[in-house]
């Protein structure tokens, strides 16, 4: 989405002296019979019929069916698949549980996206201050978490909650200090945004502190000499020149926490607190390979999917206009 | 938008033609299909399983008869298991020729067509070798047979002997005298728990429902009946809801690090579980060896006798099998010859379904309670006493409805909460099965 818009605003602005001279010369070539383009366009045209037109496509009509059954549903050719309409979206906008995950998937990325991105944000400037020792190492380390798949950092995580087995339990209870019981009702959503912060920082962190290595250092220079401090040269200078990446990490960070899936799911056998309609995607999960219902969960799905583009969208309207104006002028 | 609609509906009708032929071919050749190979060109059948060492037993299968050859794929156990053969059934090919299903598995395959009746190719003498309660789960109360029963888990109530012992505890018949001790063990240490209540084991719950008289299912004629609600669900819900809002026992899942530590340390003081929980203490809690004792479960009236289900498998022939007769001769032989069973007990650890041919093997009694010699002995009259069970076709959503309500109902830690979730599992169980297009009394 974002790349057509970029070509549309830049395309004509690069050689502006070639467009009027254009109609001329294609509309002769249109003539010609000219297969090579297509020839060269279709791998990318086949693949992405294929692997995603194709899918998408076949979810959509799995959505709008259902499968129904005749007698006690034994026996060879007791369920069919019929057409259901709108069915199964009707169902999924009135299922409390459903909305109810929605819900929480909403308070889960007000907690999450903003403290990710301050977060990654003070350790990009402070790996970016000059004063910064063992700054390679550092680095290394925050990033590190990145690289462990969800699952075994959910596991990993799910050993230090639970009391009997958490290190941490120990420490507190040699202290005499009281030690909460990180995955009940209240606080497991805290619980859950900890996993996904310790593992989505230092990816954040790597794609800020990339781009303030990308800040031209004679702008320091400047400030320094008027007599800037740290602070003020990372609120005035840094910041605004680094936002077009703040705004994708927040946008990464935005889908990424409406796909919520593998931390919850992997810690659910562990405690009471989590259900299986936790979070949307565990509904479709749910639906689909425990219910055995994959047109309830095409339909979620579409839903879902529908939600986090129209989201991302909006995001990116909204702050575009804002973040991007000045450039463009 | 009316164009793609109809699109919708025409593929939907070339996707029912396409499944309705792709039926329709392999029960021809289920029927016609009766060669059992030679040597020189065996058949060759595939069988998912995942009971432990079963590998062994098809080996031993292979090395005596090379008119058949089986080839053993070892899956995941249970849910991931149903789903890959379902979604092999869907696509119309890549479904084994032999599977084993869970008992309360086998109506929502049956009803999905995965699995076949095998009834004509099944001898009287082979099911005269199973009890009424184990063969009714595999023909669903109707003339047919759906699979050959492998292992049973009739239930038990395990107990740590030494730290009864040191309590001065007896081991409880009733289950008020249950609630008693749990009461005495977490009184003399607040750490400890005679059990807990898992919102993440809905057989376990089913099972004890099923001792206190409890289907949660029912047929007649063309329509279902749930009855999870029930009397009988009530009075088991609301004594777990009591023992939990007391506290006097966990209210933890079970199978997670936490209560494996519990097992392990001595804090898990008893367990309510089947007959192949030695294999489960031995593997989380080796060191308890020999401290363990088990005993019937806890009845509802002093001196009644029963029990229910928790877990067991039967192996079932597949709708994609072109090999019926070489699978059901399999089938026959790995769950009622004397060989298969026996191999069974000493290198799987199973409990057979069929206790005529494996009675040898069962008298060497289990290695991890060897305090008490006599376990399968034990075990074989608890196993009389299991209590019949009907399970329906959305077991599935049944048991996902359990983790969800129950573990809700845990967490709040209220008797009234453990009844609601019942009635709640209930009406959830109802509305799919309407959904679905099921008739529902």
């Amino acid at each position: 989405m974002t790349t057509t818009v970029d070509v549309d605003q830049t395309a004509p602005g690069r050689d502006p002296a070639a467009k009027p001279s254009a109609p001329a010369p294609r509309a002769a070539r249109r003539h010609r019979l000219n297969f090579t383009p297509y020839a060269m366009l279709a791998p990318a045209t086949i693949l992405f019929l294929i692997f995603m037109a194709a899918p998408i496509v076949y979810t959509l009509i799995l959505s709008l069916q259902k499968t129904e059954v005749q007698g006690l549903g034994l026996g060879s050719g007791a369920r069919k698949t019929v057409f259901a309409g709108f069915s199964n979206y009707a169902a999924a906008f009135s299922d409390s549980d459903f909305l109810a995950s929605a819900g929480r998937v909403g308070l889960y990325g007000l907690i999450l996206v903003p403290a990710m991105l301050v977060l990654a944000l003070v350790f990009a400037l402070l790996l970016d201050s000059k004063r910064t020792r063992l700054a390679g190492f550092s680095r290394v380390v925050i990033f590190l978490p990145y690289a462990v798949p969800a699952v075994i950092s959910s596991l990993l995580w799910g050993f230090l909650y639970l009391p009997s087995v958490s290190p941490f339990v120990d420490l507190t209870t040699a202290l005499n200090l009281p030690s909460p019981d990180v995955l009940s009702q209240g606080s497991v959503i805290f619980a859950i945004a900890n996993i996904a912060l310790w593992g989505g920082v230092g990816f954040n962190m790597v794609v800020m502190y990339t781009a303030l290595k990308a800040i031209p250092t004679d702008l320091y220079e400047a400030a320094r000499l008027d007599g800037a401090s740290e602070i003020r040269v990372a609120l005035a200078i840094k910041i605004p020149i680094i936002l077009p990446s703040l705004i994708m990490t927040a946008i990464f960070s935005l889908i990424a926490t409406l796909q919520v899936f593998a931390e919850p799911t992997t810690l659910k056998p562990l405690t009471n607190s989590i259900s299986s309609t936790y979070t949307p995607l565990m509904k479709v999960y749910r639906d689909a390979f425990i219910r055995n219902d994959v047109n309830s969960a095409s339909a979620t799905s579409i839903i879902i999917a529908v939600t986090i583009f129209a989201l991302s969208f909006a995001f990116l309207r909204v702050v575009q206009r804002r973040a991007f104006q000045e450039e463009n002028s | 938008m009316r164009r793609t609609i109809r699109a919708a509906v025409g593929a939907g009708v070339l996707a029912a033609a396409l499944v309705m032929t792709g039926c329709s071919s392999s029960g021809s050749s289920n029927s016609n299909d009766g060669s059992l190979g030679t040597a020189d060109k065996p058949v060759k059948l595939t069988f998912w399983g995942w009971a432990p060492n079963m590998d062994k037993v098809v080996d031993t299968w292979n090395s005596t008869h090379k008119n058949i050859q089986v080839t053993y794929v070892k899956t995941d156990a249970g849910d991931p298991a149903v789903t890959k053969l379902l979604t092999a059934i869907k696509a119309g090919s890549g479904a084994p020729d032999l599977m084993q299903a869970e008992y309360q598995k086998i109506p929502t395959l049956v009803s999905a067509d995965a699995i076949i009746d095998i009834k004509k190719d099944v001898s009287a003498e082979t099911t005269s070798k199973f009890s009424d309660g184990v063969l009714s789960s595999v023909t669903l109360g109707s003339d047919a047979l759906y699979g050959i029963p492998q292992d049973s888990g009739p239930m038990m109530f395990y107990y740590r002997a030494d730290v009864f012992k040191k309590l001065g505890l007896s081991v409880p018949t009733t289950w008020a005298e249950y609630a008693d001790v749990a009461k005495k063990v977490h009184e003399a240490d607040p750490k400890n728990y005679l059990g807990t209540f898992s919102s993440a084991d809905a057989g376990e719950f089913a099972g004890l429902t099923q001792q206190a008289g409890a289907s949660w299912w029912g047929s007649d004629g063309d329509s279902w009946s749930v009855d999870i609600d029930s009397a009988s669900t009530k009075k088991v819900a609301s004594f777990w809801g009591g023992l939990v809002e007391d506290g006097v026992i966990d209210n933890q899942p079970q199978y997670t690090p936490e209560w494996n530590k519990g097992l392990a340390a001595g804090t898990q003081v008893g367990w309510v579980s089947a007959v192949w929980a030695p294999g489960v203490l031995a593997g989380n809690a080796p060191k308890t060896a020999g401290k363990w004792k088990m005993a019937p479960l806890p009845q509802w009236t002093a001196g009644e006798q029963a029990t229910g289900n928790w877990g067991g498998s039967a192996v079932a022939v597949t709708s994609q099998s072109k090999n019926v007769k070489a699978a059901v001769q399999f089938n026959t032989w790995l769950n009622t010859s004397k060989t298969a069973v026996s191999q069974m007990v000493t290198d799987g650890g199973l409990y057979p379904a069929d206790t005529v041919d494996s009675k040898a093997a069962l008298a060497t009694g289990n290695g991890f309670f060897k305090n008490q010699p006599d376990f399968y002995t034990q075990a074989a009259k608890i196993a009389e006493t299991v209590k019949p069970f009907t399970y329906g076709p959305n077991v599935n959503v049944a048991y996902s409805a359990f983790n969800d309500q129950f573990g809700k109902a845990a967490q709040a830690k209220s008797q009234q909460a453990f009844l609601d979730a019942a009635a709640q599992m209930q009406k959830i169980t109802v509305a799919d099965l309407k959904n679905s297009g099921f008739t529902v009394k």
